[in-house]
């Protein structure tokens, strides 16, 4: 089951993760096109904090015993079988902000584009490695497993 | 040996993955007096708002009950359990054996006295079954009116869904407030000016006296104050009680619900009970407590299953908590949202301009319950802060800054959430 | 007038159709050069403020930024040239003595580049290192003059007892680079890439960090004038100890740690009080001439029972040839000699650039001195001083040295740009700062993996080298001219360098 390991100590803080990630869910894909284009960019899934000299970017865990997954009423959050991701199925989600609620590292967010829906990691699905992990400059997010 | 469920809620489903994952031998059966394969209850509101398709329902697919070997009878409602001769008696006289059973039975709605109350056009909003019959009605006659008797969580969601439609709506509430039951009135203050902005009335401290009839639909409702509201619908969502028809004459304890000990057994041996029909372990009561909510349903189907088949799993005990959006207004409550009696430390936060509402309950050093309403972004770290009964003594004024992050816990908390050790995330 | 402004060193290029205004420049800039205007959604960047360390450019997603030299030209002038014209502006405004980093960066002649290699051909066959075993292990230490076995029943053992030697499987060592000039990070990815490499880092004046004492048997640990961090715990937990009498950045003067980089940690490892400067006397107060080396050096001998190398670091300066005889007959096992070109982390510009002597010339001279007094074989060389690439190293060798010291090469490949402004402790690198804004950029692991690949590629380079020579081991390059000649230098220099010119047989 693949996972994102973070390692505080190197974050420098630059954000290049939620950059990444934020072109990454865009429709073209192209950096240069989502920052200056006229659609509106979609959210990070990256959640970066930062205080003082701390910061460490933070996604979804894909925890093993998820409760988001419990308290979806719909049915969108689900685990993709062959990852382990727990991924959310847009076209279920309806807004009732239940998995924010209980998501202890407050990794899901509201998404109020256009309609009302969650958004959060996915592991950024047909990549071999999530984009926020390639481009981290200092290793401060690693792939862990398969 | 045989497993029989009593009812096809998702505390059922819980249970059948459950008992599956050990045990993918003995048979077992489920009993339900609907006529659907199990769906979401939740959904109900949403569902008649046009909000949500019908196949959207139930995220089961019907080869679930094929795939997982399980006999389900619909149809049939269970009205007795024979102990002595361990057989299940149906409303059509057949009878199933078991060998242990799980009590999934959900709640029945509350039916006040109301004089006129059998009438056409007067629903609750329980099952699919009355959604369907609510949106018959609505396709045969016009309804231009609606009154929604009860401004809980249930009413407020009958009634999105009904604006939904483009009804108007007229809600009566006992109460001096909506969403007694977990918000303040400065809270709730927020959420009935968006109604009332919506054109959506309401009348507090109130109740209905009489549903009037005209042609044999109904037409108009009394209130105990007499005042006189025409309507051509009404839907009770006064609350909604355990159901405690099986166990009525049965050995079994009850009191607000089934109570069940913390492997979700009940009194008697190889009979369990979960979801909303039962009382488990409150994580801050001494006393169980029902609760009845979706993932605390989901949690203890899960858990029943386990002890069914031979897993003896404990429950770690659940807390209140519930989110929905109403008029565009995320509401929140988890925990302890309104002591009355008890010592407390409040900290609150009150923007009514931009519809924002914060309030943390805490006490003995330790989070016990919040609300929010308009901004819950990244709420589910308090609710993390309260089932972990993390000690937040250095950070009780932080809490509702701007931007209160994981890094505002204390540091050894949040190193070990970030590497996941030890902290448990499941306990509900 | 009074206020003259200093020109700008660096213009900022930002090329506005690749710049999205992610504000990652702005946010990574330890001097401030970028800032985010959120009225038009632009970054404006103050080019005056820019030392040209590249941070910016090499984390920009887009690459939109460019760091380019200062166009703003004077009048051509072959004798005032911008730099100088522009040191008197500084010194005139401040009345200071003007500040810098790393090493030598003035035109004088490098002798590396005017060196040549041979190559075997028809008459000896060259070593393919791909294919047969070729050795870089060589070992510092003093080695005795003549070896007596014995043989017993045809078993040859070693009946004489060799002095203490420290094993390089390289003959690359890591120079001293104390814990306070570079950061944490920084240390602790040299002393691991030591270890990974099977050779030793130099603890510099700083002292040892009590986290590093698990790396102590690759550490080689410096006793400098100041006596930082010295004690007993010390000098018992390095490979090797090293007096450091000079440093070929500024030789003749004392080290100093500007008081704001010496935070608690730093403070605790030198056992000075932090915020102080940490100034280091130009001599040491108790070595007034070469028999108080001597005494020094066995006193130290006395203290790990002559169990470890005792070695002295000395500047290149004009009689180099003779200190280093002094030195052996001191009772050195060896000697590490930094040339001009050597780096520092804070020495004042006109020392750097101006005094010392480049250290090809020193380690020939040194080398050849010590064999025509036959005294050669009783220390080690080490070569240091802007050794920047395999083939410095392997003339370095061929002059003479036993193994050469890096710094530089090392810093370049764990970020360093040389922008020179080590001694603001604002380096954006994470390597010559405290900041721990800026520290945490040096992720440790990362900057082993590159300091082990570096040498990793040198090490190849070097055995390719001494395949095309026809030597399999560096041992038998050690002092060995006859595979060098010089080009484009003058008879002086072959006469002192003691090669033959290219062309000649």
């Amino acid at each position: 089951m693949r996972k994102i390991r973070i390692q505080e100590e190197y974050c420098m803080g630059c954000r290049l993760c939620e950059i990444h990630c934020i072109t990454q869910h865009s429709k073209n894909k192209n950096i240069i096109k989502t920052y200056k284009g006229t659609y509106s960019k979609p959210l990070s899934r990256v959640v970066v904090e930062e205080k003082g000299y701390i910061s460490f970017a933070l996604q979804c865990r894909h925890c093993e015993d998820a409760p988001c997954l419990d308290a979806c009423i719909t049915g969108a959050m689900y685990r993709d079988d062959k990852t382990g991701a727990i991924l959310c199925n847009e076209d279920k989600c309806i807004g009732c902000w239940m998995c924010i609620m209980v998501c202890p590292f407050g990794a899901i967010s509201r998404n109020l584009q256009g309609g009302k829906i969650v958004s959060k990691c996915d592991l950024c699905g047909n990549e071999d490695i999530p984009v926020c992990v390639k481009n981290c400059p200092n290793e401060a997010i690693v792939l862990e497993g398969k | 040996m045989e497993y029989v469920i009593i009812g096809n809620g998702v505390a059922s489903q819980s249970a059948i993955k459950a008992i599956r994952e050990s045990d993918q031998k003995n048979r077992i059966i489920v009993i339900s007096d609907e006529s659907y394969i199990s769906y979401s209850r939740p959904l109900i509101s949403y569902f008649l708002g046009n909000q949500v398709k019908r196949k959207s329902i139930s995220h089961l697919n019907e080869k679930f009950y094929e795939k997982n070997d399980v006999e389900l009878i619909l149809n049939n409602k269970a009205v007795k359990i024979d102990l002595k001769a361990q057989k299940v008696l149906l409303e059509d006289g057949k009878k199933i054996h078991f060998d242990k059973v799980l009590i999934a039975v959900g709640g029945k709605p509350i039916i006040p006295e109301i004089k006129g109350i059998q009438s056409a056009g007067v629903f609750n909003l329980l099952k699919l079954s009355d959604a369907e019959g609510i949106s018959q009605y609505l396709k045969e006659k016009r309804v231009r009116k609606a009154v929604v008797i009860g401004g809980g969580l249930i009413g407020l969601k009958t009634t999105e869904a009904l604006m939904e439609l483009g009804i108007e709506v007229t809600i009566i509430e006992l109460a001096d407030r909506i969403l007694s039951a977990s918000l303040n009135k400065k809270a709730s203050n927020i959420v009935e000016k968006a109604l009332k902005n919506d054109n959506c009335h309401l009348y507090f401290n109130n109740t209905v006296k009489e549903i009037k009839q005209k042609r044999g639909r109904v037409n108009e409702i009394v209130l105990s104050s007499d005042e006189k509201i025409l309507t051509d619908l009404v839907i009770i969502s006064i609350g909604v009680r355990p159901n405690g028809d099986l166990v009525k004459d049965m050995p079994i304890k009850h009191k607000n619900g089934i109570i069940v000990n913390q492997y979700m057994e009940t009194n008697v041996q190889n009979i369990f009970a979960a979801g909303d029909c039962c009382a488990a372990k409150d994580l801050f009561a001494e006393k169980n407590r029902l609760i009845a909510i979706w993932p605390i349903a989901v949690k203890q189907g899960r858990i029943a299953g386990y002890n069914l088949s031979s897993k003896k799993t404990l429950y770690p005990g659940g807390f209140p908590m519930n989110s929905v959006e109403l008029c565009g207004i995320p509401v929140m409550s988890v925990g302890m949202s309104d002591p009355k009696n008890i010592d407390c430390e409040i900290f609150e936060e009150f923007k009514p301009n931009k519809s924002i509402y914060k309030k943390m309950i805490i006490r003995d050093n330790q989070l016990k319950g919040f609300i929010l309403v308009g901004d819950i972004d990244r709420a589910g770290i308090y609710t993390g802060l309260i089932r972990n009964a993390i000690n937040i003594s250095s950070i009780k004024n932080k809490l509702l800054k701007n931007n209160f992050g994981l890094l505002n816990l204390p540091e050894t908390y949040r190193k070990d959430l970030i590497t996941e050790k030890e902290v448990s995330i499941n306990v509900y | 007038m009074a206020k003259r402004p200093i020109p700008t060193e660096f213009i900022i290029n930002r090329d506005e159709n690749q710049c999205i205004s992610c504000q990652v420049c702005v946010r990574m800039c330890s001097n401030d050069v970028h800032s985010y205007d959120s009225e038009t959604n632009e970054i404006l960047s103050d080019s005056l403020k820019c030392v040209g360390c590249h941070f910016c450019e090499s984390i920009c997603p887009t690459h939109a930024i460019t760091i380019k030299r200062s166009q703003s030209e004077f009048k051509m002038n072959a004798n005032w040239s911008a730099g100088v014209i522009t040191n008197i502006v500084k010194q005139a405004e401040t009345g200071g003595v003007l500040l810098t980093g790393m090493g030598c960066d003035k035109k004088y002649p490098i002798y590396w580049d005017h060196i040549l290699l041979n190559a075997s051909q028809v008459t000896n066959p060259s070593i393919d290192p791909l294919r047969e075993p070729m050795e870089l292990r060589t070992y510092i230490g003093q080695k005795p003059d003549k070896v007596h076995l014995n043989n017993k029943q045809n078993k040859l053992s070693l009946n004489s007892r060799l002095s203490p030697q420290i094993k390089l499987e390289i003959p690359i060592l890591f120079s001293a680079m104390s814990y306070g000039s570079i950061s944490f990070n920084a240390s602790k990815a040299i002393a691991n890439a030591a270890i990974q490499l099977g050779t030793f880092c130099n603890t510099g004046e700083g002292g040892l960090h009590k986290d590093f004492y698990q790396y102590g048997s690759n550490t080689i640990v410096q006793i400098a004038s100041g006596r930082f961090g010295v004690h007993k715990e010390y000098l018992e937990a390095g490979a090797a100890i090293e007096i450091k009498i000079g440093q070929g950045a500024k030789p003749g003067i004392g080290g100093h740690l500007p008081g704001e980089k010496v935070t608690a940690e730093i403070g605790r490892t030198r056992m000075i009080p932090s915020g102080t400067d940490a100034l280091s006397p130009a001599p040491h107060h108790d070595i007034y001439s070469i028999e108080d080396l001597r005494q020094l050096i066995f006193a130290l001998k006395e203290s790990i029972r002559y169990k470890k190398p005792i070695g002295v670091k000395i500047a290149a300066v004009h009689n180099v040839a003779a200190i280093a005889s002094g030195i052996v007959r001191a009772g050195a096992d060896f000697i590490s000699i930094d040339g001009l070109r050597g780096g520092t982390g804070a020495a004042p510009t006109v020392i750097r650039n101006n005094v010392g002597i480049p250290i090809e010339l020193a380690i020939a001279s040194v080398d050849q001195h010590l064999r025509v007094e036959g005294i050669r074989n009783q220390v080690s060389l080490i070569a240091a001083g802007g050794i920047r690439s395999s083939s410095d190293v392997i003339k370095a060798i061929a002059l003479g040295a036993d193994a050469v010291y890096i710094a530089t090469s090392a810093l370049v490949a764990m970020g360093c740009n040389l922008c020179q402004r080590c001694f603001t402790g604002k380096c954006n690198w994470g390597i010559a700062t405290q900041n721990p804004y800026l520290t945490k950029r040096l992720n440790p692991e990362i900057g082993q993996r590159r300091l082990v690949n570096l040498i990793n590629a040198w090490s190849m380079e070097i055995k390719e080298m001494l395949g095309g020579m026809g030597i399999n081991a560096i041992e038998s390059l050690r002092g060995n001219r006859e595979h060098l000649r010089g080009i484009a230098l003058s008879d002086n220099d072959l006469k002192i360098l003691g090669i033959k010119a290219a062309g000649e047989a």
